[in-house]
């Protein structure tokens, strides 16, 4: 199984939530603690900046098995830095994760193989030393799985992965920024 | 016109009508300080002996007035003083604003003297916080945190502030409207999911057979006091309250079955287990008020309100979830629902309700030298008319003083409920105090609680508050020791407690003390306490190793519970059925 096209409907325990956040200082703390805090139970959590400055955007796996999701979603939405947040597990989307991985090259010979099998995952050698090949490679997380488990042969010496990010397909969004509230000096909102 | 920071904050709180301020002054909140002296005409600040009442007399004070509390405190330990009221507040959804001083923003990071990342610490139990390290943002910050502290679910906002903000000069408009990008309130519902889930939520209240409606503090924040009454009258549906829900229904109403949970009646909880539909109205099924969750309430189906849409289907899922303002959802509902009176519903309510006489201890007859705790908050409240407001600690008298004071005015009981913060007994009382002036107020701790908060006796004089004391004292952490004689068999492990000379304690801040250690004395005691014109401590001498029954033990269902005996007194295991 080099490629798999069963990605899409992959596990169901996985759910996917975005989350857009302002872009002030603390506000990762406040999500990783309130993941700890409420033992949440998280795979992955990707974040970055988005087309607007003030905005970052956080991609977050949450293994549904262990964590109720919905709740996940309630509770990061109480946050007062987070704008929105949506779970995106059911809609169409293109899911990505990107990884680099060092793996040892032992002769000439493996060399080659190495440099097949990155071919046949479409992923790239980004870095060739004389002991050490180094490949890029990007897909879901079940390609990236893959391409790790047959590298492991070989010796896998380092690994690092972004995590997930995800994005709806079609014109639609992800998520939507809220109207903003307005508040009056004496606490009512309108 | 050009403020510095330490005016701006002062500004900022007579605007927002916060004029009574806890506190302690410090290094880094000094320049506050040396503005408030100008301020003085129009700010009260109460000088406490410890952040942490600071934090819990705010606390109480919003709880006794509906408006948020402040509490002010200096870098590092001031505001690490500060964490357990957040906490307190945090779980009891108490609006407090809570204000620190912080080292200049140029020593930010670098371990200066006082400096601790207060944010960093108190970030899990404030519902949001801010650093203010450049003066342009802090009138912004000021509005926002009494915004974010009152509305949808209450809670502590913490504002942290650099030195050299306070002391910095801007010029300085007040902020009248608030542009929030991530804070709603409220997680807004459809209007189409709204009406279909109170169509649903209609349709089961009219065909439940034994429905029972948990009443929790929401309703208080909400208001919906009127409507909660309006809703039992047109169904007559009973009402079983949490620790926190007291005073949301005057106890002497008929349907008001009182407390629910590890220490409610027996006949409540029983109903609870029974009940084929729980309305929940602003509570979040505490572990203290579900048993075991596995057994909770099987038969039952669930509409569950809060306004926090993050407690929906948390512990106890909903069949019919509504995320809303309780008072809104009410009067909706009142609306759609049928007259109803479920006559023998309450009937079989009352048949279970027949033997909790006979297992009173209060209905026993006893020797007059044989004190009880129940005895003390039963003298209480006779002797008050129950026109009072209480300010309990944390542990058995807590328990017993929802069993043996009827509540019948709104909120009028203030107690430390998610939490569990001993020591809040007396700097509540001083907060009620301020937010209630005409009211009597009473302060009832242990003798363990109170040792917590004596250095609070000191505020009390020189505040000239005049606040009644009640210390329940057995001479031992009493509910932890109720858990060691029924679960550690009897090891008392580092709950026997020497206490001073209450009385001569007192007498040393200058307040009136007295003793009873018999009933009659008791009487008397409370009967002079009241008449003073002035503060009094009243130490009780009671029996030391006496339990709180009923108990649902800790695993077992909220139908199986440990009660007493018939004419036992309570002391173990023998006690109990």
């Amino acid at each position: 199984m080099l490629v798999d096209h069963a990605a899409a409907r992959q596990n169901q325990q996985k759910h996917t939530l975005v989350a857009l956040v302002e872009n002030k200082p603390g506000v990762l703390n406040r999500v990783a603690s309130l993941f700890r805090r409420r033992n949440f139970n998280i795979d992955s959590l990707a974040v970055g900046t988005t087309d607007d400055p003030q905005i970052s955007r956080m991609t977050i796996v949450v293994d549904a098995s262990k964590t109720n999701a919905a709740l996940v979603e309630r509770n990061l939405y109480k946050l007062v830095n987070v704008i929105d947040v949506q779970d995106i597990t059911n809609v169409p989307t293109v899911v990505r994760e990107m990884a680099l991985i060092k793996v040892r090259v032992a002769n000439t010979q493996k060399r080659s193989e190495i440099k097949q099998i990155a071919d046949m995952f479409q992923s790239k050698v980004v870095d060739v030393d004389k002991d050490s090949l180094m490949i890029e490679v990007t897909g879901e997380e079940d390609k990236v799985n893959s391409i790790l488990e047959v590298l492991d042969d070989y010796g896998v010496m380092e690994v690092v992965r972004t995590g997930r990010i995800a994005m709806v397909r079609g014109a639609a969004r992800s998520t939507q920024e809220r109207e903003n509230v307005i508040v009056s000096s004496n606490g009512h909102a309108h | 016109m050009m403020l510095t920071g330490a005016q701006i904050i002062w500004e900022s709180l007579i605007q927002q009508d916060a004029r009574l301020v806890f506190g302690y002054p410090g290094g880094a909140i000094l320049p506050t300080y040396d503005a408030l002296y100008d301020y003085q005409d129009r700010i009260r600040h109460v000088l406490v002996r410890h952040e942490e009442n600071a934090a819990l007399a705010a606390d109480a004070y919003a709880r006794a007035t509906g408006k948020v509390g402040v509490c002010m405190a200096t870098s590092g330990p001031g505001a690490t003083n500060l964490v357990t009221g957040l906490a307190n507040a945090m779980m009891d959804s108490s609006p407090i604003v809570a204000i620190t001083g912080q080292v200049a923003s140029h020593l930010v990071g670098t371990d200066a003297f006082q400096e601790t990342d207060v944010t960093g610490v108190t970030l899990p139990v404030t519902k949001h916080n801010y650093l203010v390290m450049d003066i342009n943002e802090l009138p912004q910050v000021m509005a926002e945190a009494f915004f974010v502290a009152k509305s949808g679910r209450p809670g502590p906002v913490l504002v942290d502030i650099c030195k050299d903000v306070q002391q910095k000069s801007i010029e300085y408009t007040p902020i009248t409207n608030v542009q929030m990008r991530g804070y709603r309130a409220v997680k807004p519902m459809h209007k189409q999911d709204m009406s279909s889930l109170l169509q649903a939520a209609a349709n089961l209240i009219d065909h439940a057979r034994r429905p029972v409606i948990l009443a929790g503090q929401g309703i208080k924040h909400a208001e919906a006091h009127g409507e909660l009454c309006e809703f039992i009258n047109k169904t007559g549906i009973p009402v079983t309250t949490t620790l926190l829900g007291i005073g949301v229904l005057s106890e002497d109403h008929p349907l008001n079955l009182r407390m629910m949970g590890m220490h409610g009646e027996a006949f409540v909880n029983t109903a609870i287990a029974n009940a084929d539909l729980l309305i929940a109205l602003g509570m979040r099924f505490d572990d203290r008020v579900t048993g075991n969750l596995s057994q909770y309430a099987k038969n039952a189906k669930v509409i569950h309100v809060d306004i926090d849409a993050a407690e929906i289907n948390k512990n106890v899922p909903a069949d019919v979830p509504i995320v809303g303002n309780v008072k809104d959802v009410l009067q909706a509902l009142i609306e759609m629902v049928a007259n109803s009176s479920h006559k023998d519903w309450m009937k079989t309510i009352n048949e279970w309700r027949e033997d909790t006489k006979a297992r009173d201890v209060l209905n026993q007859e006893l020797p007059d030298d044989m004190l009880l705790a129940p005895h003390v908050i039963r003298a209480i409240w006779e002797a008050t008319g129950g026109e009072c407001t209480i300010a309990t600690d944390v542990g058995q008298h807590q328990m017993w003083e929802t069993q043996y004071f009827q509540h019948t005015r709104r909120n009028q009981l203030l107690t430390s409920g998610g939490l569990g913060t001993m020591g809040f007994a007396l700097p509540a009382a001083i907060g009620a105090k301020f937010g209630r002036p005409e009211d009597e107020v009473w302060a009832i701790a242990g003798d363990g609680g109170f040792q917590m908060s004596i250095p609070e006796l000191a505020t009390v004089i020189q505040e000239k508050l005049n606040v009644k004391i009640a210390i329940v004292n057995n001479h031992y952490l009493g509910m932890v020791r109720q858990w060691q004689d029924l679960i550690h068999n009897k090891r008392y492990s580092q709950t026997y407690m020497w206490t001073p000379d209450f009385v001569k304690l007192a007498e040393a801040y200058g307040i009136l003390g007295l003793r009873a250690t018999n009933r009659t004395d008791m009487i008397h005691i409370i009967d002079q306490a009241r008449a003073h014109d002035g503060p009094v401590l009243c130490e009780f001498m009671v029996e030391p190793e006496m339990n709180v029954f009923p108990m649902v033990m800790p695993g077992s269902a909220l139908s199986e519970m440990a009660r007493r005996q018939p004419a036992a007194l309570g002391t173990g295991m023998d006690a109990v059925k």
